[in-house]
């Protein structure tokens, strides 16, 4: 297949598609899935049947529509406009067909009003294609433009143009550190050594993060055609996806693209008859928050334990099998295409001075619309959480957000001004992270949430360095001794202490941010942990310990 | 003397399973890197990693044991314990312990006097809690075998561990 047949493809796809009159669309991402929203779409199937529409309306799951909280989602789709409908059950599923499409009545009960802030203030790049197209079909890929980028690559570009117009772009490491992607490349493609490895991190770790898990299950082709793009830059013939076991449907469909791309040369050998040769091999985490760190990732990737090492070398250098290796996030990936179909400017001209492009957060927590939204770089918290998330749930009061995690911190009420980009949120003590975005309100106790947070990382620190094996434990037994109200002035001292002790002296990313939960809420709660003081007198001569350990 | 040889159609072992492995380990081509894989399909195969499974598997990938032991203890996902007949997974992320993960996890407890990360007497159900299973917009979450259940609170949880206790063991098919 050449770039001509490619264009040919997609002209011959959308043809077949605007023959139907009606698509309907349902969500097939994790969480409408345990809804039940396979259960609607057979009801759906059934009645297309029973009214004998079925040749006129095409029934098709796509990747997460945004507003999980109210699933299973159903979109109807024609061409005068969308319609969405939420929270549908197998009655609603039935109107749906008989009134909506039988005799185009909308069910207004059930549906969703897309003109809200949750849609409306949305700007999508990376999920334009998430709940819009089948995300089993790579027909359907093609059919937007997908696979151009590559073949523009191929075409028109050499190496060195594809790094300049990434890194002329800004786009940055959407991880969480926020590292400029262009000149990661540029070292990697410059380093020595006979082979070189593009690693895509879905090792999607952090606490109540789901944005690449929909990018894999929503729009997988576009993260295969990144990394394609991203080693032809850099002159790699081999990727990797690590992807964690937690998430079997995002697995199943990169393996089925996978397929599917090199059926038709989009991946292997001679792709698209040029002299470029890309494989993308799968590789399964097992459960193990450190190997979302980069040396700990590649560690996994050979078949060993998930220990992180030393750096310098960074993984640039000495990466894989001790070759260089770029490793990306899946939102960097899922980045590329569009910044090489739409040019640097029109990516540079979104988001901030040093942030530029868009962000993927998750809302969840206790926050009215949780879900899926991607927003532009520099929108200010309270847009996020009040107008797209739409408050706390009824009847409580506003907290703290956290952002970034097990490693970022919570953010409270009085700085929610602050405009979301990786500076900002550092002044704060908290960090951009993966894009995780957790509300909470008045019921939630800081000095719990910090404990909770502590005990993750006592749980998920691999071993191998002192400060963060032990250091995290006795964080956790002073913060357990804290809310048991049995702690005293002195062991705010020894906290404080501790937690900078654990941020400087740990090897890796885990310890070194492990401390983070703990020293934000101090900086902004720290009335809540000395209420829960007690006087020194009262523990005089009482050398029992106190920290429980066992939960 | 009769003969005792395993018919051709059999694993030496005399257990048919280790040939869905040996297929495996082969596709891999016995790489070693390919470690972690195989012990997912290992366990997926015969449900927890005996020692026996692990020697057989170090042999088979020409790695030491150590190695494999290692990396068997070190990911949370194997288990070198049998389970029970049900597992229920309680998501202890951070967006269901904002909504009341662990009020959930003590009723279960007083209810099933059994402690998360354990086994109840009677073998029926292992009760583990997880970090994150992903669908936080329905917290709290739970995995009840591989269905994923949302939005439950303490009642609700109770009552579908018991319907899931008490159901009709399926037909495997």
């Amino acid at each position: 297949m050449t770039l001509e047949d490619l264009r040919e493809f997609a002209e011959q796809v959308q043809a077949k598609q605007g023959e139907k009159k009606e698509r309907i669309l349902f969500c097939s991402a994790t969480g409408c899935v345990s809804c039940g929203s396979e259960k609607i779409r057979d009801v759906l199937k059934k009645q297309l049947l029973e009214h004998h529409i079925e040749k006129k309306c095409d029934v098709v799951g796509t990747g997460c529509m945004g507003l999980c909280g109210e699933g299973p989602l159903v979109k109807i789709h024609n061409d005068r406009e969308d319609v969405l409908y939420q929270n549908v059950d197998e009655s609603v599923a039935e109107q749906i067909v008989g009134s909506h499409i039988v005799n185009n009545k909308i069910v207004e009960s059930y549906r969703c009003d897309t003109s809200v802030p949750f849609f409306a203030s949305q700007l999508k790049i990376v999920l334009e294609n998430c709940g819009e197209i089948n995300a089993e079909s790579i027909d359907e890929y093609i059919a937007v433009d997908g696979y151009t980028a590559l073949g523009k690559v191929l075409t028109e570009m050499q190496p060195n143009d594809v790094i300049d117009e990434i890194r002329k772009s800004g786009l940055r490491g959407r991880g969480g550190a926020g590292y400029p992607t262009g000149l990661k490349w540029d070292i990697v493609r410059k380093a020595k050594g006979e082979q070189k490895y593009i690693v895509c991190n879905a090792d999607e770790g952090d606490l109540g993060a789901f944005m690449d898990r929909s990018v894999m299950e929503g729009d997988p082709h576009r993260v295969l055609e990144g990394m394609a793009i991203a080693g032809y830059a850099i002159g790699a013939s081999q990727g990797y996806i690590y992807c964690r076991a937690e998430y079997p449907l995002a697995i199943e469909r990169l393996k089925l693209a996978i397929k599917h791309a090199e059926k038709i040369g989009l991946l292997g050998n001679r792709i698209l008859e040029s002299d470029f040769n890309f494989r993308i091999d799968m590789r399964i985490g097992a459960g193990a928050y450190v190997c979302g760190e980069e040396t700990a990732l590649l560690q996994s990737i050979e078949g060993k334990r998930g220990n992180p090492k030393p750096r310098p070398p960074y993984p640039s250098e000495k990466g894989l099998w001790g070759m260089p290796t770029v490793i990306n996030n899946v939102e960097t990936f899922a980045n590329i295409a569009p910044i090489i179909r739409n040019g640097n400017e029109w990516f540079a001209q979104i988001g901030t001075e040093k942030s530029k492009g868009t962000k993927v957060f998750a809302l969840a927590g206790n926050i009215k619309n949780t879900g899926l939204i991607e927003v532009p770089m520099g929108i200010p918290l309270r847009k996020i959480i009040f107008d797209i998330g739409g408050g706390t749930t009824e009847g409580t009061e506003f907290k703290a957000a956290q952002t970034g995690g097990p490693s970022g911190g919570c953010i409270p009420a009085e700085h929610l001004d602050l405009p979301v980009d990786y500076e900002s949120l550092t002044t704060v003590g908290s960090i951009m992270g993966s894009g995780g975005l957790i509300v909470m309100d008045s019921t939630s106790s800081m000095v719990d949430v910090a404990k909770f947070f502590m005990q993750f990382c006592m749980d998920e620190s691999c071993g191998k360095c002192i400060p963060c094996r032990v250091g995290t434990r006795h964080i956790y037994g002073l913060l357990d001794k804290i809310s048991k109200k049995k702690a005293t002035q002195d062991d705010m001292v020894l906290l404080e202490e501790l937690c900078m002790m654990v941020k400087e002296t740990s090897l890796c990313g885990l310890g070194q941010s492990a401390p983070n939960p703990v020293l934000s809420t101090l900086r902004f709660f720290k009335h809540e942990y000395e209420q829960l003081l007690q006087p020194v007198e009262m523990f005089m001569g009482d050398g029992e310990t106190v920290a429980d350990f066992k939960k | 003397m009769p003969a005792l040889q395993p018919e051709k159609s059999q694993h030496p072992s005399g257990d048919n399973r280790f040939k869905l492995l040996d297929r495996a380990i082969t596709k891999h081509q016995s790489k070693g890197d390919a470690l972690i894989e195989i012990l997912h399909v290992a366990q997926g195969i015969f449900g927890y990693l005996k020692n026996d499974l692990l020697i057989y598997v170090a042999h088979a990938l020409k790695l030491p044991l150590s190695r494999v032991y290692g990396v068997a203890t070190f990911y949370h996902f194997f288990n070198l314990k049998p389970k029970g007949e049900h597992t229920f997974v309680l998501c202890m992320g951070t967006a269901c312990y904002v909504k009341g993960a662990e009020q959930i996890q003590t009723a279960l407890e007083e209810r099933h006097q059994c402690k998360f990360g354990q086994t109840t007497k009677d073998n029926k159900v292992s009760f583990i809690t997880a970090r994150c299973v992903g669908p936080c917009g329905l917290a709290p979450v739970a995995v009840l075998d591989d269905a994923v259940v949302g939005k439950l609170n303490p009642e609700t949880t109770i009552q579908y561990v018991e319907q899931r206790i008490n159901a009709l063991p399926e037909v495997i098919s």
